[in-house]
């Protein structure tokens, strides 16, 4: 009996073996493998830094600041820990590791500035080099911090709100995917500020279909709205079957990209994106903190060194997709 | 139900009221179901009264798409919570089962369909696992699920960044397969102004499928045994274990069917997806009329209970309230389904 289970067991595992190899596909893995182009490191001393952003886990946004970020931790002989948590009070809780483990550098997001403040001053007294990047533009000097990296989200959205201008643009719907997040709001009212006739919605950014529905909805209760502004990559991927399933002629616009976008602008399904430069961001906040350590220097020279808002459109997508297929913009 | 049995000699006047034969509208109106509809069609004539594209036809297909969203999952969910336990893994691992097809198939090369069955057999594991913890440890469901849904997070996350180095998994609509997979999992047809995806379909079928075990079948009894008093099922011969495990596979079978159409609508996902949704689901059958405490509710409640949440979530859009608003009214919506559905419950035992 034993004897026949193992048989039948071998057989049904070639079998499934064979079938593995007869359903092969073209695409996949093995099209897009390749050799990232090796740099070599620095040889100054091992340093740890820790990276700690508010990213949800899962935010494709996050991928290109983290990849920027080990990048530069490789070529300075960087030992990179890369920590994230959405919650502000969790965040602060990472940076007091942070300095208990007695890191050599910190790079940290500053999106909720308030619940930081405190223990990244803790970390400046401490005497660990501390920048800052992505959020916080209002709030890093005071806190003790080296650098900061990033946009001014208001600004950013009233450079999308002029962009819409002069686009044309009638009705315009902005899409928040998270309720009550500071950034995400700035950005809505900096395009606002500019271009006045918009109206915001929110979605559950974390359940798909249900922002595909959301955003159909709006299309179809407001016929005139003729551009969607989303404010992350994923999220206009879906607008575009919004606006297809709603029926409209209207135009999505996005903030920030991936992958999968600089294809869509290519497309010509998606008009434009606001490029803030994520790769950028994580690898200047690292290698200013090596170029501090090594060289006592500081990149900004005590103000923001500001990495976007630029635009991505048609016109200078092609320039960007080699290195998006590579997924480092 | 049955009909009174009178004793000889005994008129009709002094018949003992406790054994009476109720009237079929009181029948009716004691279906768990029943509040839940009433509850929608107060639902759907407020948003018809104040939303105008809420009257439009053609829009019917954008809110049918949203209820099924949810109903294709607050079905099983409805059954296990009858069954007695919950799965609040089971938003987590829809996208799970949306990821590994499209791991899968990505990262071996192959035929995306070998991707879709692999991450079915992925899928009825979970659901066997959550059924065969339950029953090897004793604990509540509530904390098996709950190990599994943190489980599954951080799996969906590390395995997506190991395979791919991102967190979303990448574009596979250009692999063997793919067009007729979407054409199964993502596609829609027009019926009329009507457009429907196909989710809709499921959803119903689901729900007649559902319906019937539950009501006209033995499995369907032993549903009800199995969440009414386990142990009593037990010693009535019910097989406690195997309905059980059945059930958190049911599960984890309509997560796939959704996990699935999250891949082929969207052609890639995003591994952070799904938190939250478990809550939805439960939601929705207690809408339905399911008792948080088992062996009671109803499948077609559960659906009318996604329809509820479909309807509230889309009609504030289409009614153009202010957004910052939007949680604020999704609740007080659901609170007035669900006392309208209490309030014709209560009239309805009366009788």
């Amino acid at each position: 009996m034993a004897r026949t289970s193992r048989m039948t067991m071998l057989v049904t595992g070639a079998v499934a073996a064979l079938a593995l190899a007869a359903c092969s596909s073209g695409g996949g893995k093995q099209s897009t493998d390749q050799d990232a182009p090796a740099a070599a490191a620095a040889d100054t001393p091992k340093m740890t830094v820790a990276f700690i952003t508010h990213a949800a886990p899962g935010d494709t946004f996050w991928d290109l600041v983290r990849k920027g970020a080990e990048a530069a931790a490789r070529k300075d002989n960087i030992d990179l820990q890369y920590q994230s948590d959405p919650d502000g009070a969790n965040q602060a809780n990472l940076v007091q590791s942070a300095i208990d483990k007695k890191v050599d550098g910190i790079a940290v997001t500053l999106a909720k500035p308030d619940a930081m403040k405190a223990n990244v001053e803790k970390a400046a007294q401490a005497g660990v080099p501390v920048v800052a990047l992505n959020g916080g533009i209002d709030a890093w000097k005071s806190m003790g911090v080296l650098g900061y990296f990033g946009q001014d989200e208001r600004i950013a959205g009233e450079a999308a709100g002029e962009r819409l201008k002069a686009d044309g643009a009638k009705k315009a719907l902005c899409v928040i995917q998270e309720q009550g997040h500071v950034g995400l709001e700035a950005r809505c009212d900096g395009a606002k500020s500019a271009f006045s006739d918009m109206e915001k919605i929110y979605v559950t950014g974390t359940d798909m279909p249900s922002v595909q529905a959301a955003i159909t909805s709006k299309l179809q209760q407001d016929p005139g709205i003729d551009h969607v502004l989303t404010l992350g990559a994923p999220f206009a991927m879906t607008a575009v079957k919004s606006v297809k399933d709603a029926g409209t002629s209207a135009k999505v616009v996005t903030f920030d990209t991936n992958k999968e976008l600089v294809s869509a602008i290519k497309d010509g399904q998606v008009e434009w994106a606001v490029d803030q430069q994520p790769y950028l961001q994580g690898y200047l906040a690292v290698d200013s903190l090596w170029l501090y350590k090594t060289n006592g220097n500081m990149i900004g020279g005590g103000q923001a060194t500001l990495t976007g808002p630029a635009f991505i459109d048609k016109s200078n997508v092609a320039a960007v997709e080699q290195f998006a297929g590579n997924g480092t913009r | 139900m049955t009909a009174a049995a009178t004793e000889p000699g005994r008129t009709e006047a002094t018949r003992d009221d406790r054994v009476a034969g109720r009237s079929l509208a009181a029948r009716l109106l004691s279906r768990p179901e029943v509040g839940s509809l009433v509850g929608a069609v107060v639902i759907f004539l407020l948003f018809m009264a104040v939303a105008a594209p809420f009257r439009n036809v053609a829009n019917i297909g954008t809110i049918l798409y949203g209820a099924s969203a949810i109903g294709i999952m607050a079905v099983p969910v409805a059954l296990l919570m009858i069954g007695g336990e919950f799965d609040l893994s089971a938003g987590v691992a829809v996208t799970t089962s949306g990821l590994s097809a499209s791991l899968i198939a990505w990262n071996f090369g192959l035929n995306v369909w070998m991707g879709v069955l692999l991450a079915l057999a992925v899928s009825l594991a979970i659901g066997a696992f959550n059924g065969w913890l339950l029953l090897r440890t004793g604990l509540p469901s509530f904390l098996v699920t709950l190990g599994t849904f943190f489980i599954l997070q951080g799996v969906n996350l590390g395995v997506t960044r190991l395979l791919t180095g991102n967190v979303a998994t990448a574009d596979i609509s250009d692999m063997d397969g793919f067009a007729a997979a979407q054409k199964v999992f993502g596609s829609e047809v027009a019926l009329g102004p009507v457009t429907l995806k196909v989710t809709v379909l499921y959803w119903v079928v689901l729900t007649v499928v559902a319906a019937y075990v539950l009501l006209r079948t033995r499995v369907g009894n032993w549903i009800f045994a199995v969440g009414g008093d386990a142990g009593a099922a037990r010693a009535m011969g019910v097989p406690v274990r195997a309905t059980k495990i059945g059930l958190f596979m049911a599960v984890g079978f309509c997560g796939w069917v959704s996990g699935m159409h999250l891949l082929f609508q969207f052609n890639t996902v995003q591994s952070g997806e799904g938190i939250g949704k478990e809550f939805i689901f439960i939601i929705a059958a207690v809408i339905g009329g399911c008792l948080l405490t088992g062996g009671y509710g109803s499948v077609v409640g559960a659906s009318v209970g996604a329809l509820i949440f479909g309807m509230t979530q889309l009609g504030i859009n289409y009614a153009g309230w202010n957004p910052d608003w939007f949680k604020t009214f999704l609740g007080v919506m659901l609170l007035l389904a669900t006392v309208v559905n209490v309030y014709v419950k209560r009239k309805a035992d009366l009788r």
